[in-house]
């Protein structure tokens, strides 16, 4: 597996946290009332999504490197 | 004498040995923090009932500074970003852009370490106070307080060691061992022992108010008072704040600070980040030793420098995949 690959690995796993972030802080909102936890969620859900259109970027700037 | 296969791929395996190599280097290090984790859930879930800090044995919850570990987290995915875009210049036969990118990552890399020991130190300057009646509380000391008592002490300790000093001076004359010097207190690490041996006879705390984040989903902290100014717990009183509490060492069982003695969760917890935190200081000085002295391996090898990149990429996008596990482990669960 090339860095590349294991590249592509990583992002999915930290989509996944940042995702996972996003409902923690969210459920921490609604529990407490304190909306800085609000925003913390909608900071991680964005962060996800950037993480999401860097990982499109980056497989068009190195699609000629092998997976391998 | 040559090594085989540093460019080339190897006709059995279709790849060049190092990547082979750090492969099954990387396999020994899943193992390795596969142990640790596998321990902390078991011991997690083999902890009693009871919740920290008023059952010694009840797993805490919420002592860790989730922003930090937050921005921390942002800065190891940045980093990964940074060391495959490295990789990818070298590819692209465009050096200069290699170093920008990789003295970024080792920038990143020493941040990490940097907060990482400021947190420490947040640690090792956080107490719990265990009472003979069998609660407890958790807090810092307050700062006037502790300055005061800093001040005292070290002063007494140094009007000892002078005296010691003079015996120990005489003692070497006649032959005999000399005694040892009394250290400095510092804010860290304190122990009731330490109180008692200056004669305090209460101490003044800052103590944390519970609040929902200090406890499990679905439970609610216990009342801490009105917060009203003249209560017991003052104006600040407020959950996630602090009071004020002046605590006679008389009714004190125990002073430790947030140390891997101090309780379980403590003991895994230092052990697994220190553990990463090693592996970051290694994989920095390496991927920095690239970036500062790769040139001359870039002008008569380059496509070994390229694979090399890749291997030290392969180990620090390991590291930080660790810490993505790492980071809900111990910060949010």
């Amino acid at each position: 597996m090339s860095l590349k690959s294991f590249h592509l690995v990583f992002l999915i796993a930290s989509v996944l946290l940042a995702l996972f972030l996003a409902v923690f802080c969210f459920d921490q909102f609604q529990q407490t009332g304190d909306r800085v936890q609000l925003v913390w969620s909608m900071v991680s859900g964005l962060a996800a999504f950037t993480l999401v259109v860097y990982g499109r970027y980056f497989l068009r700037k190195l699609k000629h490197i092998s997976y391998l | 004498m040559e090594i085989p296969y540093t460019v080339k791929p190897r006709p059995d395996t279709g790849l060049y040995n190092a990547k082979v190599g750090i492969w099954l280097f990387l396999a020994s290090e899943v193992m390795l923090f596969g142990a640790l984790f596998s321990s902390y859930i078991l011991l997690r879930v083999g902890a009693p009932d009871g919740f920290w800090p008023d059952v010694s044995t009840g797993w805490p919850h919420g002592l860790l500074n989730i922003p930090i570990g937050t921005f921390n987290t942002a800065v190891l995915i940045a980093s990964s970003v940074t060391v495959v875009m490295a990789w990818a210049a070298l590819k692209a036969g465009n050096f200069a852009k290699f170093k920008g990118f990789m003295i970024f990552t080792v920038i990143c890399a020493f941040s990490f370490l940097g907060i990482k020991s400021y947190e420490y130190n947040e640690k090792f300057t956080h107490y719990v106070v265990r009472m003979k009646d069998g609660t407890a509380v958790t807090g810092h000391f307050d700062h006037e307080f502790l300055h005061g008592f800093l001040d005292k002490a070290n002063t007494r300790r140094d009007q000892k060691n002078a005296g010691l000093r003079e015996a120990n001076a005489k003692a070497k004359q006649e032959g005999k061992a000399p005694k040892e010097l009394l250290s400095h207190l510092s804010n860290r690490f304190l122990t009731l022992e330490k109180f008692g041996e200056e004669n305090v006879e209460s101490v003044k705390m800052l103590v944390d108010v519970p609040s929902a984040f200090r406890y499990p989903v679905g439970m609610k902290p216990p009342a801490v008072g009105d917060g009203s100014k003249g209560s017991e717990h003052g104006e600040h009183a407020e959950p996630g704040g602090h009071f004020e509490k002046e605590v006679k060492l008389a009714d004190v069982q125990s002073i430790a600070a947030f140390i891997p003695s101090t309780a379980t969760f403590f003991a895994i917890y230092f052990t697994m980040t220190a553990l990463h935190g090693l592996h970051v200081l290694g994989g920095a000085l390496v991927l920095g030793y690239f970036a500062f002295f790769g040139r001359k391996m870039w002008h008569q090898e380059p496509e070994r420098l390229t694979n090399r990149v890749e291997v030290a990429g392969l180990f620090w996008h390991f590291v930080d995949l660790v810490w993505i596990f790492l980071f809900p482990v111990v910060y949010l669960l």
